[in-house]
């Protein structure tokens, strides 16, 4: 883990108040695995006053990628950064996916600003692995694919893709998939993650969930990012014990 | 070797100097020994200790707020047995003073956390919490009652030979009156201030943002309420005080010493800089330096007014 000034390459956006940073940072570059994040300092000053959390959407070389959107204060800085600004980062923070092991077909299942972890993931997806991108959204304005590949979407609205959630799209897919030999990545909303919690459990299906909370530290001193463990006996922390958490070892 | 003394002597505790990290944003140390050198610290202060494991309050726990945070994590600690077993292996590796912060829901508790607690020889001093403003059962209850102040302090220290140091609750009227309770009762030092009660809602769910409804105030949003307290508790008695409150930077250090207080903790800072300790320990020795203090107990309570 690094704390680490880094020069702003560019700052793009991508979709509908949805922004990617490129940043300068070799040192978190070199040791950041898919599912990690990184907490952002976006200002030199004390406004605002709090690191911000984002996952690592992607590595290329010496920079980092983050995928934003402009949700408050400081997301609004980092989005008008430009080509030589600074921010600061403190990471690589949390655990990530476990994705080089024994299976067949990665289902990488995203609602909304969800994919943000998924481009880093698929890139390092060992060769034999196949992929499909389940992407879901409210309307076609929320939709992200960057990165992604062999995407099928699903919207609320039915303005793209399959009408519906993506659980339900998923359900759909997941039929011509043998259940031994895949396993799900997700991430989004909480409402998404619970039900496809729900869904995973019932259907007994490998899945880790990259999990999103409120945070102030980022690497486990302020205790302020608790998710029940599944017993419910104790609290895991979002930060240090996830941010991905098999689905089985948290109560959503 | 520095040209600047930095040590210190808080009623019997040794310092090597006054930078403190405060209760409940350290840990128990070895996370945030990842990114900062915590031998080149004055001290440490553990998270609150109960003599069972507290699971803490449910999410959401912090909430960020104008120059400053509300947090109710509810005294989540890993209890006194685990302490002892599991976290005091790494702190006692550690080369700076570890520094006991005990929380209870009794008297008879903190009694009993102090009385466990007090053979470990690398705890060199108790800061008892008075004041958390999270939890239903203790807590502030005590820390806004002079007489329970008084009989906490007095009968921890039938307890221990150690300093005890006594946290105290800026939600009250008079901070100086439970100083002073505190040193009759044989406390040997007070910590001013605890966070301060606040609350925010969001707008269009009206519901609030954190779930415990209430929360502490941190950060330098507090930093002149603490000093006005600090000030105050100087003023009314000759207790030694350890400053808290919004500390984010050497020269707020400074402020702070100014206004009374012998050492300072500083708390939310470090979950936006882990490395704040060491960067404001050295602002501190070249401000002694160019300001030819020799000595930097010099400036406590060297306020003009």
């Amino acid at each position: 883990m690094y704390i680490e000034k880094a020069f702003v390459e560019s700052v793009e956006k991508i979709g509908d108040k949805i922004f990617l940073m490129k940043v300068f940072s070799p040192a978190i570059a070199y040791i950041a695995k898919p599912g990690q994040f990184c907490n952002i300092k976006v200002s030199e000053n004390d406004f605002p006053l709090l690191r911000r959390p984002f996952s690592v959407c992607d590595v290329d070389g010496d920079y980092v990628f983050f995928m934003f959107d402009i949700h408050g204060e400081g997301t609004k800085i980092l989005s008008s950064k430009k080509n030589g600004d600074t921010v600061e980062l403190l990471g690589p923070l949390g655990i990530g996916f476990v994705y080089d092991d024994d299976y067949e077909t990665a289902v990488i299942v995203a609602g909304g600003l969800g994919t943000a972890p998924f481009p880093f993931l698929i890139k390092n997806l060992p060769e034999d692995k196949n992929v499909i991108c389940l992407v879901g959204g409210r309307s076609k304005k929320n939709i992200v694919t960057h990165g992604l590949k062999n995407i099928a979407i699903a919207t609320d609205d039915g303005s793209d893709g399959f009408k519906g959630t993506v659980i339900d799209l998923l359900k759909e897919e997941i039929e011509g998939i043998s259940k031994k030999k895949l396993r799900i990545f997700a991430c989004g909303p909480n409402a998404m993650l619970k039900a496809l919690q729900k869904y995973s459990i019932e259907n007994n299906y490998d899945c880790q969930i990259s999990v999103e909370c409120a945070m102030a530290c980022g690497f486990g001193i302020c205790q302020g990012c608790p998710v029940d463990s599944a017993s419910g006996d104790s609290y895991l922390l979002v930060c240090k014990d996830g941010p991905v958490f098999n689905v089985n070892a948290v109560k959503l | 070797m520095n040209s600047v003394d930095l040590s210190i002597n808080i009623g019997g505790l040794k310092l090597k100097n006054p930078v403190l990290l405060a209760s409940g944003t350290v840990g128990y140390g070895n996370e945030i020994a990842e990114f900062t050198d915590l031998n080149k610290l004055g001290g440490i202060v553990t998270k609150s200790l109960s003599l069972k494991p507290r699971k803490g309050n449910p999410p959401q726990r912090i909430v960020e707020t104008p120059s400053g945070m509300l947090n109710a994590i509810g005294l989540a600690n890993v209890g006194v047995e685990a302490f002892i077993n599991e976290k005091i292996p790494f702190l006692r590796k550690l080369d700076t003073t570890l520094i006991c912060n005990i929380a209870a829901s009794s008297i008879e508790e903190y009694v009993e956390c102090v009385h466990i607690l007090t053979g470990e020889d690398t705890i060199k001093a108790f800061e008892i919490n008075v004041s958390c403003p999270n939890v239903k059962d203790g807590g502030l209850e005590f820390g806004n009652d002079l007489s329970a102040v008084g009989r906490i302090t007095e009968k921890v220290r039938s307890v221990t030979k150690k300093p005890i140091i006594i946290k105290l609750s800026p939600n009250v009227s008079r901070i100086s009156d439970f100083a002073r309770v505190v040193k009759e009762n044989g406390g040997n030092a007070v910590s001013a201030i605890n966070t301060l009660v606040g609350t925010s809602f969001d707008i269009y769910t009206r519901k609030p943002k954190i779930k415990n409804i209430t929360g502490g105030l941190s950060g330098p949003a507090i930093r002149p309420v603490a000093l006005a307290k600090i000030l105050e508790i100087k003023r009314n008695s000759d207790i030694p005080i350890i400053g808290i409150g919004g500390i984010m930077n050497w020269k707020d250090a400074v402020e702070m010493m100014i206004v009374g207080a012998s050492a300072f903790q500083i708390g939310t800072v470090n979950f936006i800089n882990p490395n704040a300790g060491v960067e404001i320990l050295n602002g501190l020795i070249s401000f002694c330096e160019q300001n030819k203090i020799k000595n930097i107990s010099e400036i406590t309570g060297s306020y003009q007014i």
